[in-house]
């Protein structure tokens, strides 16, 4: 009833082919964007926006380029973190290095050589698959953790090995306030998100499904195995090093290489698995799930009034958080995207069920 | 069903309670400071966490208690986990910083990652931040650091420290000429700071520094420990902290290297990095920030007006032990800043700008410090503009295998060594960062 289709007629092959065909998708999209664009600016607390939805916002673009890499093209990468990393030093010393390097350019070179580590490191992908590749990209993880925290040119010698990041610009507005910071990530995100859906419905993230699904059977029917990997690892670490740079820049303003350490890349592929492989949805249901979720956790008891140890709340934390994740895994292993889905298959039936 | 129904009345209930209790405090809020506490109580670095947290609360209970606050203004504070990991950290500033009515008065992050991360955030939010004996060594500068104070001492003090020390055992810092000291370190911004100061000293005297990098969180150490073996150092400083400092000693033992050329820094120094590792333990050294372990008259009053009224933070035992009474000297650090500030802004609920003005115009006197309960485990300090610390003596004091004694007399740190590194980066950052420098001598 409220989700059907029915009546919207398509005339041409352009909107057969649009990427939401549906008119009740569309209104949905563009509610969400005049809530995130809009309503969010106007009503959320700056500990809101700084503490919750800008990490969100720029782990999403993470989690959104790991399930290209792992949710479409079936890569499993643990290097997601160092990756990060590569981003965000690369911006770094393209900024102090070019001082009149804008630094949202910055973040687009610095995807770029992401870009480059990124298909560096996937090239073992081409001989080995699974949990092998996962070792693979982990110690890809290792090695930039290790260079970045032994190679002192790369924090440009600065003795404490802590660097902090120019000011991000563009022409005269400084993106300083809680609210700029978080237009500014956002604005990033619904461009990549739209590159994202773009690509993965095209050539390229058909190839990448296929190989995902069967690789033998991919290259029998034309798909260039070589190509298709490195083009997911190329596109992934593309994204991942974009967020690096903003989660460096824009959310820590002042980092060590702790921050992209291999928790960091355990999260994000966690937040790919919970979410939803293969779906640029689920990237951001998983980003929202791991990133707030903790936080919620840890205020709860004081919001309800329940005075508890802080150490008693933490650890009660690790262990509700860990239960929700088994618990959701069980109950749906294919995603929180995949409950969405679900769920919009009821909504079509409502309230006449067969 | 039943069993359903009472599930949701309880919860409706604690709900409800909660709401009271909250009304509650809103009414009292009014005249409160707030004063917000980063803590890590659980992770690997909670062995030590825990007893400053312990300390530093009891002390604001004590406040409480016994005086009714800071001259009738009474402090409420709330802990905030961090665990040590800074992006978690700086969730929990952002949680607290504008909590109670005039906001945090000053925080004190207990880490130096968290410190550069809020470093940049202080010249906007205009909160203080207390870094006691840890944080950016250069923003003793105040001239270019307002809102950093690392009262007490850096970590370029306590290198400097350790130098003059071994040096003397030597019969003199020239003496140290031709040998090897190396410094086994936390890899992180903490365990760098003194990088700089030792390279320093090194050129200067003659001795050859070796850096040896300990991966957070630092229960792996044996590649480390095979090279101190391999390259038998004369002195071994420790720069470690949580699980890494036992790990470390029982290392040493492993490879026999003498606990009695190991120096750790104050962090490095108390009860758990030592305990864990039993009688081997025994002849290593560490800095004391001032206090070593011990009860003053101060201790006396917590534990009749914390303890004895069942408000303890920690274990009653605990009460004495290093950490715990640097947690407390912490606390009572903000809390005399507070009456400093309160003696020119009102006896009222300051914001972390006039908190900010108290803790640049602290100066404790012996006689203070006696009042205060703490004679003996503090030298008098006096901060101003252009010196954010205050103070910079420390002893080095000794695990005799069931105490901690101290085997040096008070040692200063040589100004003439560390205040040109200082200026010469703190110039740095404020030209990187394109700040205008305070005029130290109008007087702010």
């Amino acid at each position: 009833m409220l989700y059907r289709e029915a009546g919207q007629f398509k005339t041409t092959y352009g909107a057969d082919q649009a990427v939401f065909p549906i008119r009740q998708d569309q209104l949905f999209i563009a509610l969400w964007l005049a809530v995130g664009f809009v309503l969010v600016p106007l009503v959320s607390s700056e500990y809101l926006l700084r503490a919750i939805l800008i990490p969100f916002l720029i782990l999403a673009l993470a989690a959104l380029g790991l399930n290209l890499l792992v949710g479409y093209c079936g890569q499993l990468s643990l290097g997601t973190g160092g990756f990060m990393a590569v981003g965000a030093y690369a911006a770094y010393n393209l900024c102090v290095r070019i001082p009149a390097l804008n630094p949202l350019v910055a973040f687009l070179l610095a995807g770029g050589v992401s870009t480059l580590v990124g298909i560096a490191f996937g090239i073992p992908s081409l001989r080995i698959k699974g949990y092998y590749l996962a070792v693979a990209t982990l110690a890809a993880q290792f090695f930039l953790d290790w260079v970045f925290s032994r190679v002192a040119w790369f924090s440009n010698n600065t003795p404490s090995g802590s660097i902090t990041a120019p000011p991000v610009t563009l022409f005269e507005l400084t993106f300083d306030t809680p609210v700029k910071k978080y237009s500014l990530c956002l604005s990033i995100l619904v461009l990549f998100a739209a590159v994202a859906k773009n690509l993965v419905r095209g050539r390229i993230g058909r190839a990448w499904m296929a190989t995902r699904d069967m690789d033998v059977a991919a290259e029998i029917i034309g798909i260039r195995p070589m190509y298709a990997k490195l083009s997911a690892f190329a596109v992934s670490s593309f994204f991942i090093g974009v967020a690096g740079g903003l989660w460096a820049f824009v959310h820590l303003g002042s980092w060590e290489p702790l921050a992209f350490d291999v928790n960091r890349s355990f999260s994000i592929l966690f937040m790919v698995i919970i979410g939803g492989l293969g779906s640029i949805l689920g990237s951001f249901l998983g980003a929202a799930f791991i990133t707030v979720l903790p936080l919620v956790l840890n205020q709860l008891p004081q919001w309800l009034g329940i005075s508890i140890s802080t150490a008693m709340i933490s650890h009660l934390e690790a262990m509700i958080f860990g239960c929700l994740i088994v618990f959701f895994l069980i109950v749906e292993p294919l995603g929180l995207a995949r409950l969405w889905r679900i769920g919009k298959e009821k909504l079509r039936l409502w309230p006449f069920p067969y | 069903m039943p069993k359903l129904f009472n599930a949701g009345t309880l919860f409706v209930a604690a709900a409800v309670a909660g709401a009271l209790i909250n009304a509650d405090a809103a009414l009292a809020q009014a005249n409160e400071q707030f004063v917000p506490m980063l803590v890590y109580r659980s992770g690997p670095y909670a062995p030590n966490g825990i007893p400053f947290a312990n300390g530093y609360a009891d002390y604001l209970t004590l406040v409480n208690e016994r005086d009714g606050g800071v001259n009738g203004v009474k402090i409420m504070f709330e802990e905030c986990e961090t665990g040590y990991a800074t992006d978690r950290g700086v969730e929990c500033y952002e949680r607290l910083k504008s909590k109670g009515p005039t906001g945090a008065a000053a925080f004190s992050p207990l880490s130096t990652g968290i410190t550069y991360a809020l470093t940049e955030k202080a010249y906007t939010d205009k909160i203080p931040l207390i870094t006691m004996g840890y944080g950016r060594s250069e923003s003793v500068d105040g001239s270019v650091f307002p809102w950093n104070f690392p009262l007490l001492g850096t970590y370029w003090d306590a290198a400097d420290i350790l130098i003059q020390h071994v040096g003397h055992l030597n019969g003199g810092l020239d003496k140290l000429k031709g040998k090897k000291i190396a410094l086994v370190y936390h890899d992180s911004p903490y365990g760098k700071e003194p990088i700089p100061l030792l390279q320093e000293r090194a050129k200067r005297l003659g001795f050859e520094l070796i850096t040896i990098p300990v991966t957070h969180p630092g229960v792996e150490q044996k590649a480390a420990w095979l090279q101190v073996r391999q390259l038998r150092p004369d002195y071994v400083f420790l720069w470690g902290w949580g699980v890494m400092n036992s790990t470390a000693i029982k290392e040493a033992v492993a490879v026999n290297y003498p606990r009695d050329h190991m120096y750790g820094v104050w962090w490095a120094g108390a009860e758990p990095d030592v305990l864990p590792a039993g009688a081997d333990a025994k002849g290593y050294n560490a800095l004391a920030l001032q206090h070593s372990a011990g009860q003053g008259p101060v201790h006396a009053d917590i534990l009749k007006y914390v303890y004895g009224k069942g408000k303890g933070a920690g274990q009653k035992e605990d009460v004495g032990h290093v950490l715990y009474n640097r947690g407390l000297v912490n606390a009572m650090l903000l809390i005399e800043s507070i009456r400093t500030a309160q003696g020119k802004f009102g006896k009222k609920p300051l914001t972390g700008e006039q908190v900010r003005w108290g803790i640049e115009n602290l100066s404790l006197d012996q006689k203070r410090i006696s009042q205060l309960g703490l004679a003996g485990m503090l030298q008098p300090l006096k901060v101003s503009c252009s010196d954010h610390e205050g103070a910079r003596h420390a002893r080095i004091h000794q695990w005799d295998g069931t105490k901690w004694v101290f085997v040096s007399d008070w040692i200063e740190a040589d100004e003439t060594v560390i205040r040109p590194m200082v200026e010469e980066a703190a110039a740095k950052y404020a030209k990187d960062k394109n700040l205008t420098r305070r005029d130290c001598k109008v007087g702010a």
